[in-house]
């Protein structure tokens, strides 16, 4: 590469990072004060763009149109921002923690169909920016103008935000919530006001993030997820609550990826490299190094104890299995109560595969306090397991299945040696960074996996071909597993764990090596999690790398979040309702994707426990008056 | 708001019936089940969902199949395989369709198919493009309608070797679809110009794509000539940084399926001059057939068709003139008579082959243009889908013999 | 007089500059009750934290009945029969009071790699003893989250003696409660050491409770320890009036006798 290529792909990079800088920025903010992952942020940078599309049409592609739409895009999602804080969120702040996160899964839903609806499906190119659509000769390589001020703008920005920070009473509160969430309210502000204007701010900056961005990228419907991984990502390795290092995150991911790209195909070793093939998970890469290195990301600082006092979160009585098995008895009768559909057997399989992949999160979610982003990793590994030990290792299934939790395992003691090192949020995402780096494996290795298309085939042998057959083996393992995990979380291993969670300094003070339990529930984790995806690789015939993508991981935290965290039947509850309702709004309506938001927000704000845990609470008030 | 597909498509079944004509005997309608990934690729999925209502409404009003009107029971498949396999078994066992119709992304298409073959029942691939659903993974019951990544990038071969160009740039979308093209385009051009040289190669995220330094990555690697299979916003913004940068000029370009109005049309001023693509000219195709399905799809629409309208339309042509052929819901019956199934659509007459399962259906190749501020197709030709495919013996090959 | 339970040679720690624990020595010995005090930033707390492996040391060594436990972990120290309570409560709040001792005796007898038995089952009886000891047995079943401070405090004394401890470490034992019952837990503590000859080192600010119970008393200021003896001894030391004086805390009111 010569020197004239580097300085442009510098360039490349740095105007890459401005828009991504603001995405992190807002996220940042919005987490450091209120501690709200918000998931909804990159269908505000998405509505961002579409808004400055629609004004800059309306005001016309003039200077004045162009730069005015930008302003109004901002505004007008900031304002969006501080609704959605007002009319949702302010009501959920004393839910358990992360569980904001799951109305803002709902938002996600709800704004994919509204922009479908007014926007429509085809992407929406802007205009050039007007007095910047030129290009710059730059070393005899064209820069266009609008890179060069992207590249201004954000240090700009950054320098407004860090004035705002430092020099104002407004940036005193946010940086005491950020650092201590308790001693605002001690210092007698109104909080709300706080966190409303937070997250106007955020939203704000999210919408400029995607405003700005109107000459360079089209408006379409697959911007939001494709922005939130990258926002997280750097918001994470810049150091949660930190401008200045989601700034230097930005660069260094926009950097790093642009290099990838100059760099191409180069042979390393005698081995052919493919960099270019590497962008479809390098920011992750650059998060997991970043995170195992520095566990608090690039200028994070380990935050104040974050559980507060008087918290009170205990575990109920541990399920009777004598309670329980009448129950599972009843569930295996169903196939004779309704012989011809097959169905509902389908649809009850895959809701008991879900529910023994949710129970095995919430292991790890609430007794032990460690929350995984990517527990859709061993799930997938798994389901590749065992469908590549039966087809290309010609094993039989049932060994195929029964080997498989041990390869998600092992993974999973591989992945979870580095993450329980870490905690929070760095931790989740040390599990997002490394399921990502799993799924782009699993998306690439053609040869063993059959890349993206997956593999098929993966039919189970004779005895089992009958559906209703394959479901009671699915119900009584599954049962077994869920059984097992629930029966561990009122051991003396489970409690150890409970402990670690409650106070590390006392778990530690009583000789208990935390981390090391931690660690072996990871794993533990991952093979049920494991045993679950081997069925459900085999109840479907086929397998693809979705079943190891950030969408199947969301969908196993939405469930926990939905019936309870601080519950035990909860993640089933959460997994039945998850699964039967997506499949039931998908078949009736056209709209499904945002009545699903709906209905989720709905039971969020109804259930700010979760489903079981809200049930549980209104059977202990209205119990004693009977 | 909430609309039913299910309800919408029977009353229009009804409207029919109550047209005064009364077609149909006192059976039911015949129904079939159809299931897409709508809200994943809208922009591809909305005009063919229209498209198909088209062709209902239309047999249904000329008489139906076996005496009885088409009902469609259409589903969203959630855009994964292991929904859509889910959703496959709804439509067989609860809704009792006769058989399966559609899918877009490959993965989903391959799993369907995968399914059909395991519970015996046909399965018309209407779009997805993955060459593996006919020939590596194909077999006796599944059908697919639109011309394939290897047969699109054939038909681009000719015009490709004519340029002689000697130093090839290589951009695509990093997944199967990018990956075949990328690899069918390199074998071919390959085999019919010793001498070439592929200088780069670009795998882009699907949907991500860093656009600015592709287009830097790409200029810097000086070639002569770039083959990408980009489409959707990131075929857009790769020719706007294209643009930007001149990268374009001077430099011969072919894209595939950048010539389908679903691609093309958001470009508008920006679309790229003088490219290479496969498409569909809709406003300037003046056959009867075409013109027939033209007029009607704007006159109950008010808009004009996409590519993903005429391969909606045509998969409800194809799944009648099985039915019609068969004379049976039998799924052999269907199956066998699938097989050579000969019938019009608005780009001809298609024909199944009994080789492999594929249609001939072909596509409109040619250079885009910009028109009043548009994108357009120009210098096109119609080339058929039988004239795009290897050589029978190299397709036994790759194709399971069961 | 027996071998010191404790023996604290020439610790040492600096915080960038600032020499927060600078060559203190002591010991202590089975069954008596030492107190360390000092004004705020004395270096206390950072002692303390030394002592059970929590913070590392510049220097100096830490010997607990002979053995060498500087650098070790806090976990490793404890099972070398170091109990610990904290200024600051550091229970489970998501058990109940039966469960915390539970805990403590269940890691004690290594039992905690167990997967698949019943943790509310094991050591039952002793857990119940130990709250008895403490007073709080008919509290068992409660949930650790919603009891009052006080309690807090003897649940963790309890938790403290369930690995049979030689040495006890009490960081400020009665912070944060009312009079009467720093007094009457102090004396709690001090009649349990006694009956089973445990070491017990403690922090506190409250000197009427180090007068009332405190065998000897070690004076730190500004990391130095400035005086050691008996406490009639201390309380005479112009030195550590010196320190005092301005702050009251020593002689602003009389010690009960």
């Amino acid at each position: 590469m010569s020197f004239a290529s580097i300085l442009a792909q510098l360039l490349n990079g740095l105007a890459g990072a401005s828009s991504l800088f603001m995405v992190a920025a807002g996220l940042s903010l919005i987490f450091g004060v209120t501690r709200v992952v918000n998931f909804a942020h990159g269908s505000l940078y998405m509505l961002g763009l579409y808004v400055a599309y629609s004004t800059v049409e309306f005001l016309g592609r003039t200077p004045l149109g162009f730069w005015g739409a930008i302003v109004v895009a901002t505004i007008v999602i900031g304002a969006l921002g501080a609704l959605i804080e007002i009319a949702i969120l302010r009501r959920i702040y004393r839910a358990p923690e992360l569980f904001q996160l799951l109305a803002t899964f709902a938002v996600v839903l709800v704004i994919k169909d509204v922009a479908l609806a007014i926007w429509g499906a085809e992407e929406l190119v802007g205009p050039r920016a007007p007095g910047l659509s030129r290009t710059v000769e730059i070393m005899g390589r064209r820069v266009p103008q609008y890179d060069l001020a992207l590249i201004v703008i954000a240090p700009l920005l950054l320098l407004g935000l860090w004035l705002a920070l430092t020099r104002t009473r407004w940036g005193a509160l946010v940086r005491a919530a950020t650092q201590d969430r308790e001693m605002v309210g001690a210092l007698g502000v109104d909080e709300r006001k706080l966190f409303t204007g937070v997250f106007f701010v955020g939203a704000a900056l999210a919408g400029l993030g995607g405003a700005l961005q109107l000459p360079r990228e089209p408006a379409n419907l697959g911007l939001d997820l494709a922005v939130i991984a990258d926002a997280f990502v750097v918001t994470v390795v810049g150091g949660l609550g930190s401008i200045p290092g989601a700034f230097i995150a930005a660069i260094l991911i926009g950097v790093v990826k642009a290099f990838c790209i100059a760099l191409g195909t180069q042979s390393v070793l005698g081995l052919e490299i493919s960099f270019s093939k590497l962008t479809l998970v390098v920011e992750f890469l650059v998060m997991a190094i970043v995170l195992v290195v520095r566990p608090y990301g690039l200028l994070g600082r380990p935050p104040a104890q974050q559980r507060a006092v008087g918290e009170i979160t205990t575990l109920p009585n541990m399920p009777d299995w004598r309670r329980w098995l009448p129950f599972v008895a009843l569930l295996a009768l169903i196939p004779f109560a309704a012989p011809d559909d097959r169905y509902l057997l389908v649809l009850l399989t895959d809701i008991a595969i879900l529910s023994l992949f949710a129970v095995s999160l919430h292991v790890l979610m609430g007794p032990s306090g460690m929350v995984s982003f990517g527990h859709a990793a061993y799930f997938g590994v798994a389901a590749y397991a065992a469908a590549i030990l039966m087809r290309k290792v010609q094993l039989p299934m049932e060994v195929a299945v029964a080997v498989a939790p041990f390869v998600a395992g092992a993974v999973a003691l591989v992945y979870g040696w580095f993450c329980v090192r870490l905690s929070g949020v760095y931790l989740a995402m040390l599990t997002l960074a490394f399921a990502q780096i799993t799924w782009s494996v699993i998306f690439q290795w053609d040869s063993l996996t059959g890349g993206s298309n997956g593999l098929t085939g993966v039919w189970p042998p004779a005895w089992l071909a009958d559906k209703r057959v394959y479901f009671w083996l699915t119900l009584v393992l599954c049962a077994l597993g869920i059984g097992l995990l629930w029966r561990m979380l009122f051991s003396p291993f489970g409690y150890a764990l409970r402990a670690g969670r409650d106070s590390p300094l006392r778990a530690e003070a009583i000789g208990i090596d935390v981390r090391r339990l931690q660690w072996f529930a990871f794993a533990l984790a991952g093979a049920f999690a494991g045993l679950g995806g081997a069925l459900f690789a085999f109840s479907k015939g086929s397998i693809s790398p979705e079943l190891a993508s950030i969408a199947q991981s969301t969908d196993a935290l939405v469930m926990v979040l939905l019936g309870g965290v601080e519950t035990i039947t909860g993640p089933i509850a959460g997994a039945a309702i998850f699964t039967w309702l997506k499949d039931e709004l998908a078949r009736r309506t056209e709209y499904w994707r945002s009545v699903f938001g709906l209905v989720i927000l709905a039971l969020v704000l109804l259930f700010p426990q979760g489903v079981v845990g809200g049930l549980a609470m209104l059977w202990r008030r209205v119990r004693p008056a009977s | 708001m909430l609309k039913r597909r299910q309800v919408v498509v029977a009353a229009t079944a009804l409207a029919a019936v109550s047209g005064g004509r009364a077609p149909f005997a006192q059976q039911g309608p015949i129904r079939i089940g159809e299931l897409n990934s709508y809200k994943n690729f809208p922009a591809f999925l909305e005009p063919y969902k229209k498209g198909w209502e088209l062709a209902v409404e239309e047999f249904n009003k000329a008489g139906g199949a076996l005496g009885r009107p088409i009902e469609i029971v259409s589903r969203d498949d959630g855009g994964t395989p292991a929904d859509a396999v889910r959703v496959a078994e709804e439509l067989l066992s609860r809704e009792r369709v006769a058989f399966l119709v559609g899918t877009f992304p490959s993965n989903v298409g391959l799993a369907v198919s995968d399914f059909a073959k395991q519970r015996k029942t046909l399965f018309i691939a209407a779009e997805p493009l993955s060459d593996k659903i006919v020939w590596d993974q194909g077999h006796r019951y599944t059908y697919r309608l639109r011309a394939s990544t290897y047969m699109q990038t054939a038909m681009l071969i000719p015009d490709a070797v004519k340029l002689k160009k000697k130093r090839w740039a290589i951009v695509f979308p990093n997944y199967e679809y990018g990956q075949s093209a990328t690899a069918a385009f390199k074998k071919l051009l390959k085999a019919q110009q010793a001498d070439v040289e592929f200088v780069t190669e670009q795998a882009t995220p699907l949907g991500r794509i860093e656009a600015g330094a592709v287009a830097q990555a790409i200029a810097d690697a000086k070639p002569d000539a770039i083959f990408s299979s980009l489409f959707g916003p990131d075929l857009a913004k790769f020719v706007r940084e294209g643009n930007s940068r001149e990268l374009f000029k001077g430099r011969e370009v072919f894209n595939l399926l950048a010539g389908e109005p679903e691609y093309l049309d958001p470009l508008k001023e920006e679309t790229p001059k003088g490219w290479y693509v496969t498409g569909y000219p809709w406003n300037e195709i003046k056959t009867p057939s075409h013109q027939k399905f033209l007029d009607a799809y704007q006159a109950k629409f008010k808009d004009y068709p996409r590519l993903g309208s005429v391969v909606g339309y045509a998969t409800i042509q194809s799944t009648v003139a099985a039915i019609r052929k068969a004379g049976s819901l039998d799924q052999e019956k269907l199956v066998d008579a699938m097989s050579g199934l000969t019938h019009d659509t608005p780009f001809g007459s298609i024909t199944y082959r009994a080789i492999d399962n594929q249609s001939t259906m072909g596509a409109y190749v040619g250079q885009i243009d910009v028109k009043d501020g548009k994108g357009v197709m120009v210098n096109w030709r119609y080339v058929d889908g039988k004239d795009a495919l290897p050589p029978d013996d190299e397709v036994r090959k790759m194709r399971p013999a069961n | 007089m027996s071998a010191p339970v404790l023996e604290v040679a020439g610790l040492a720690k600096a915080f960038g500059g600032v020499r927060a624990v600078d060559d203190v020595s002591f010991t202590v010995v089975a069954g008596e009750l030492l107190a360390m005090i000092g004004p705020n930033g004395a270096g206390k707390s950072t002692c303390f934290n030394m002592l059970n492996g929590q913070l590392s040391a510049d220097a100096g060594a830490v010997r607990l009945l002979g053995r060498d436990v500087l650098g070790m972990k806090p976990r490793a120290i404890w099972r070398l029969g170091v109990g610990r309570t904290f200024q600051i409560t550091a229970t489970f709040t998501s058990m109940t009071v039966r469960e915390n001792v539970q805990m403590a005796l269940l890691s004690h007898r290594h039992g905690l790699g167990s997967l698949l038995s019943r943790a509310s089952a094991r050591h039952r009886n002793e857990a119940d003893a130990l709250l008895g000891r403490v007073g709080m047995r008919e509290q068992g079943d409660r949930v650790c989250g919603v009891l009052a401070y006080g309690d807090l405090k003897r649940v963790e004394l309890a938790v403290a003696l369930a690995n049979d401890p030689k040495l006890l470490l009490m960081d400020e034992p009665t912070a944060g409660m009312a009079p009467k019952e720093r007094i009457e837990l102090m004396a709690l503590a001090a009649s349990l050491a006694r009956e089973r000859e445990v070491a017990v080192l403690f922090t506190e600010h409250d000197m009427d409770v180090v007068f009332a119970h405190a065998d000897r008393i070690i004076v730190l200021d500004r990391g130095r320890l400035i005086a050691q003896g008996e406490p009639a001894a201390v309380r005479a030391d112009p030195q550590v009036q010196a320190v005092y004086l301005g702050s009251g805390a020593m002689f602003g009111h009389e010690v009960p006798a």
